[in-house]
């Protein structure tokens, strides 16, 4: 803007009017989505609901296997089909979670008191990869039994094998099903409680030198439409 | 998997050093930098046309 020139009015749409203006005075549940600030409108910033979505899929698929039982995802076209489900639904959310985890290393998503947001998603991922690791020890097939004999002695070379036995079948499968997806549960769930309270992060680019408020996305509240400038 | 690949032959491994690395884990490795690229680089839809109107 040039000196001396008298400052535009943003030109917005009626709707864009309206609903902006709704969000801004309506009451929000702990489950309604909040409006996004402007620089989370970028494909990197999708890939934490993706792992969200997988997550479900796994828990969803992984509860009907449960119900029915080794004999019907093993030898029945839709336990098969239910197994795969599973399967595939665990390799994309590992394949989402690590993208999210460079994008959130990246852009040092921690800042601004979000390191809470940032721990509870490590220890998640933490979580998560021994919950997957008993999965495939819990097949009930020889797939699972090679499986075993080989991470048994992984476990016994760091000392854990005296009490994290990965051929115990029974064991495993507590595992599995109970003891690590609900503390991955417990731990997605503050995740995202924590993020919805801190706000995302912002881009690194847009940050304030001198610590001080600017126009750019920091500055907003974390629950309030950003009107700040696209990095 | 095993109707479209054949999969009746030992796991190809890439060695290097004390690493031991099956391809398949390096082909899924390498398509997750890509992803990650091109979420970067690809343009979110409609997020030009929307900062642009708020200028």
């Amino acid at each position: 803007m040039s000196a001396g020139q008298a400052p535009t009015t943003p030109a917005r749409t009626a709707a864009e009017s309206r609903r902006e203006d709704r969000v801004d005075v309506a009451p929000r549940g702990p489950l309604e989505p909040l409006p996004s600030p402007v620089f989370a409108r970028s494909w990197l910033y999708l890939f934490g609901a993706a792992t969200v979505g997988a997550l479900v899929v796994i828990v969803a698929s992984g509860l009907v296997l449960a119900l029915k039982g080794p004999l019907w995802w093993h030898f029945t076209g839709v336990g098969r089909f239910f197994n795969s489900i599973h399967l595939w639904a665990v390799e994309l959310f590992f394949f989402v979670i690590v993208v999210h985890l460079w994008a959130k290393f990246w852009t040092a998503a921690w800042r601004e008191g979000r390191a809470g947001v940032w721990v509870t998603g490590a220890i998640g991922f933490l979580a998560a990869v021994p919950a997957a690791l008993t999965g495939y020890l819990s097949q009930q097939n020889l797939d699972a039994q090679w499986l075993a004999t080989h991470a048994k002695d992984a476990f016994n070379s760091i000392g854990a094998g005296a009490f994290f036995n990965v051929t115990n079948f029974g064991q495993m499968y507590s595992y599995h099903v109970i003891v690590l997806p609900l503390a991955l549960a417990v731990l997605a769930l503050a995740h995202m409680r924590l993020v919805r309270r801190h706000g995302l992060a912002p881009p690194l680019a847009v940050e304030p030198r001198d610590g001080s408020s600017n126009a750019g996305a920091p500055a907003d509240p974390p629950h309030a439409p950003s009107t700040g400038p696209v990095a | 998997m095993a109707a479209i690949f054949d999969l009746h032959h030992h796991a190809q491994t890439v060695h290097w050093h004390f690493l031991r690395v099956p391809v398949a884990d390096l082909v899924v490795a390498a398509a997750m930098l890509i992803v990650f690229v091109l979420a970067i680089v690809l343009p979110f839809p409609g997020a030009r046309r929307r900062s642009g109107a708020r200028r």
